[in-house]
């Protein structure tokens, strides 16, 4: 299969996501804090949000689960299993923070992007600077002289 | 903890993540890969040869469904209300929280939990639980 329409199915994906964040009102930030204020006047939106996600992933994830290859024949490329560990707890901890400051993650960052928004792009930028500083130190992190260096997490 | 049932639309919210489940869907079964939109895009910042056109083709697809919306009806409500500081500091906490914590929202809440993966439920469990403490601190310790 010609990687076009890899690239093509792509665009598609992002597009669908897109528009389901929108019709789902995750793409206002305001409501999306209105979620996680349990203490103030609690919108539960979100948690259904998550909840039609899952359901339909869920079904594609079972189809998959049997097969190797993908219906346009490239192979699944799946995150293996993997124990839970510092880094994982910790690095979600910190986008929690972020994630509660603003009421935005990478998703619906980008549709507020293509919506225009100036603030949606000034956390957007921050976002990119900040895989940026990631980057950063995972390099220094493997170009380390002397021993293999030691993983904290 | 009191309800807003004014603000609450469990319909579109429904018909919304069902979309988006769609999206999750369409992505594994044709591509074979995870729609972690975190991880997505963090690939942009160490491009490998090969691996960058479905990259930038997805965030184009995001960034194009407004517009495209646009085009036929009124974009719904986008209410920003934290400040331009406020919005950079975030911003910074989710570009590099979602890198070492190897997904957001989308690669392990959804996907993940979709998945049933242990570590994309603890995951999930700890940005959420993050989330709720810093909008409480928030709204109703430090500006109540």
């Amino acid at each position: 299969m010609k990687s076009s329409v890899y690239t093509a199915a792509s665009f598609a994906a992002g597009f669908v996501f897109g528009l389901g964040l929108l019709v789902a009102g995750m793409a206002n930030p305001a409501k999306v804090l209105a979620f996680l204020d349990l203490a103030g006047a609690w919108d539960p939106s979100l948690a259904l949000v998550m909840a039609g996600a899952v359901a339909v992933g869920a079904a594609a994830f079972a189809f998959v689960k049997k097969r190797t290859h993908t219906l346009l024949g490239a192979p699944l490329l799946l995150p293996s299993p993997r124990s839970i560990d510092t880094r994982l707890i910790l690095g979600s901890l910190v986008f929690g923070v972020g994630w509660g400051l603003a009421g935005i993650c990478p998703g619906p960052a980008l549709v507020l992007a293509g919506a225009g928004s100036a603030k949606g792009l000034a956390f957007l930028a921050a976002v990119i600077a900040g895989n940026g500083v990631f980057e950063f130190f995972e390099k220094r992190k493997r170009v380390a002289p002397g021993p293999a260096p030691m993983r904290s997490s | 903890m009191s309800i807003a049932w004014n603000a609450f639309t469990p319909a579109s919210a429904l018909i919304g993540g069902a979309i988006i489940g769609a999206a999750v869907a369409l992505f594994v079964v044709l591509n074979g890969r995870i729609a972690g939109i975190s991880g997505i895009l963090g690939g942009l910042a160490r491009p490998q040869a090969g691996d960058v056109s479905w990259r930038i083709a997805f965030v184009a697809g995001l960034v194009a469904a407004p517009l495209a919306w646009g085009l036929l009806a009124a974009l719904p409500e986008i209410r920003v209300d934290a400040s331009f500081p406020a919005l950079v500091a975030a911003g910074l906490l989710v570009g590099v929280g979602t890198r070492y914590g190897g997904g957001c929202t989308s690669g392990h809440g959804v996907c993940g939990v979709s998945r049933a993966s242990p570590r994309s439920i603890a995951a999930t469990v700890a940005f959420m639980a993050a989330g709720f403490a810093t909008v409480f601190v928030a709204r109703h310790l430090i500006s109540p």
